[in-house]
């Protein structure tokens, strides 16, 4: 016990110290209490709601009549739930690996000592303070074919240039990755970078001093450690991919047709303006199994991991 | 800041690679910056000279009218106001979600790292997913639980809904700082007498400073930029500006005016914008904060 503590605490040890401490033993849990009841009832309670939802055959209003699988195959003969499952592939494969690949790429090549390095980092990353619906504003307007690219590239005298994804059901998909992909590969960028400069000088300058080129060194020595980095980006990435919802909503409204919605939008447009609670409840849990698919690997290794520490 | 490419010499090869080195970056950063030069360009042309013209010619006068019916007459849904009533509806909710959210979780994160109980860790991991869910598995119990506590298509409305799923982030990002204060600390003050809000008020406090910004920017970027909750809770009044922006680009009525629509989205895009200019440093610690391991 130091000094300080004796001191003051003559007149506590007595009688003031033990009412305090059990009070004080009390205050955490007290203090955490509403955001417990909180968490258990409006993330886990609500999520199983959403189940019992869904092996229900609610429409505009919920019922709890049961009727098992019901729902869910409904959802997988839908023929708009396929095309909305498979955008999420096309459209979360693609985001996902561009955006890795371009992330890495730009880090290191800014990673060179760069002139300029801050204003270029900051071009590359504002893209993220912005939200999905002005993005998909903006590049509604781009990539409209009267008015934008195309048009562009046919007054520049490229009288043939055809650029028509936004229209075209083939391609509209295309069109949510090139936004998502300006969206965040700055993020991803600016993740790699700070992992880049986390990595340990000494271990490259020994490198170097046994004559391992740049390349060698990025390829046997940093990139390697930046493993914690890669599957963290994986896992925002993905997540921002399944909860994608304002970019079609912004971007392409799910058109033409239903080209381009995605397992979000389904949900949003069945359960809220189709009244269809039950199917929509049932899509809402497909997507929550693609979510802890993922995360439930990932929360495991981090919390083994700290374990180790 | 590091020195890792230190002594080496250059050489023809080297030079030539510099030059493509810079090219790359360049034509990367016109990729960046592209849209948002375009979104600018356009809202200052008139419908005419849209049409006429191309993307990223440059507008032959300036028209701002387009910024004062984005901000005051253009038509959104039902309404012809502009958006700036909307505008004012996302501060009246971002201002009090950011303030509650980060209160909580600042003393959420004190509780868990400097007085864990029995079960805080499991209970800090069990509130980690709610970092993750899919929110369309609470959209429709929510919707009817608003609907019981009256404040369904109100802003105290939204203001919940962000505090509760806002809560989980900025735990974390509390938790995680404050794992690195001694907890020596805090002992050494409860042997002095000091409680729990003492400790909290007197020693904790003074040195939250850095995550205190970082967190406040995380939140006010994620509720200010927030559309699926503004679409599925928010009443007709209480629209949040990105409910409103992506009304006013979707509804058309007769000729569609681009630049008014550009305008709109600017003007929208404006407070995340400024924070990301004016607080960038603590911006991208932000949004690294939540993904890489500290």
């Amino acid at each position: 016990m130091n000094t300080k503590a004796a001191n003051s605490g003559s007149g506590q040890t007595q009688s003031g110290r033990p009412a305090r401490l059990s009070l004080a033993d009390w205050m955490p849990k007290i203090v955490m209490a509403p955001t417990v009841l909180v968490t258990l009832v409006c993330i886990y309670g609500y999520m199983i709601w959403t189940a019992v939802l869904s092996f229900t055959g609610s429409r505009m209003l919920p019922s709890y009549k049961f009727v098992g699988f019901d729902q869910y195959e409904r959802l997988f003969n839908n023929d708009r739930w396929m095309v909305a499952l498979s955008n999420l592939g096309i459209f979360g494969g693609l985001f996902i690996v561009i955006c890795l690949f371009l992330g890495v790429t730009l880090a290191i090549f800014l990673d060179q000592k760069i002139r300029a390095e801050g204003a270029i980092r900051t071009i590359y990353l504002y893209p993220m303070a912005i939200s999905f619906i002005v993005t998909g504003t903006a590049w509604k307007w781009l990539l409209n074919p009267t008015n934008g690219l195309e048009k562009m590239m046919i007054d520049f005298g490229f009288e043939n240039f055809k650029f028509d994804w936004l229209i075209n059901p083939d391609m509209v998909v295309y069109c949510l990755v090139i936004a998502a992909v300006w969206q965040a590969s700055g993020f991803v960028m600016a993740l790699f970078l700070a992992g880049l400069r986390g990595v340990d000088g000494d271990l490259i300058k020994a490198a170097h001093l046994d004559g391992a080129s740049t390349f060698t060194t990025y390829r046997r020595i940093i990139l390697p450690s930046l493993k914690p980095v890669f599957f963290s980006a994986l896992v925002v990435l993905s997540h921002i991919a399944i909860k994608s919802f304002d970019l079609v909503a912004a971007l392409t409204n799910g058109g033409p047709g239903y080209a381009s919605d995605l397992p979000a939008n389904f949900m949003y447009t069945y359960t809220f303006t189709r009244s269809q609670i039950g199917l929509g409840s049932a899509s809402a849990m497909v997507m929550l199994g693609c979510v802890l698919a993922i995360l439930v690997p990932y929360l495991y290794s981090e919390l083994r991991g700290k374990r180790h520490d | 800041m590091t020195n890792k490419t230190v002594g080496r010499k250059t050489s023809g090869l080297d030079k030539i690679l510099r030059v493509a080195l810079y090219t790359v970056l360049i034509l990367v950063a016109a990729f960046y910056l592209m849209p948002f030069i375009v979104m600018l360009i356009t809202s200052l042309k008139d419908v005419e000279e849209i049409r006429t013209g191309t993307l990223l010619s440059l507008p032959a006068s300036l028209h701002f009218d387009s910024w004062s019916k984005a901000w005051s007459s253009a038509c959104t849904g039902g309404s012809c106001g502009g958006i700036s009533p909307y505008f004012m509806n996302s501060f009246q909710i971002v201002l009090p979600a950011v303030a509650i959210s980060t209160l909580v979780g600042a003393i959420n994160g004190y509780v868990i790292s400097l007085w864990k109980f029995r079960g805080s860790d499991f209970f800090f991991a069990a509130m980690l997913v709610g970092c993750f869910i899919p929110f369309q598995v609470i959209l429709l119990p929510m919707a009817q639980t608003l609907g019981w506590l009256g404040i369904a298509n109100t802003t105290s409305g939204l203001v919940f809904v962000h505090v509760v799923y806002g809560v989980a982030f900025t735990t974390l990002f509390f938790r995680n700082f404050y794992q690195s204060i001694p907890s020596e600390l805090v002992k050494a003050a409860r042997l002095d007498g000091a409680g729990f809000f003492t400790i909290f008020y007197r020693i904790i406090l003074p040195v939250s400073t850095p995550i205190i910004v970082v967190t406040v920017i995380w939140q006010f970027t994620q509720i200010w930029n927030d559309f699926l909750f503004g679409v599925a809770f928010s009443g007709f009044d209480t629209q949040p500006v990105t409910v409103a922006l992506n009304n006013l680009v979707n509804t058309s009525f007769g000729g569609k005016e681009y630049n008014v629509d550009m305008a709109a989205a600017i003007i929208a895009a404006l407070p995340t914008l400024a924070v990301y200019v004016f607080a960038g440093k603590y911006f991208v610690r932000g949004l690294t904060a939540g993904a890489v391991k500290g």
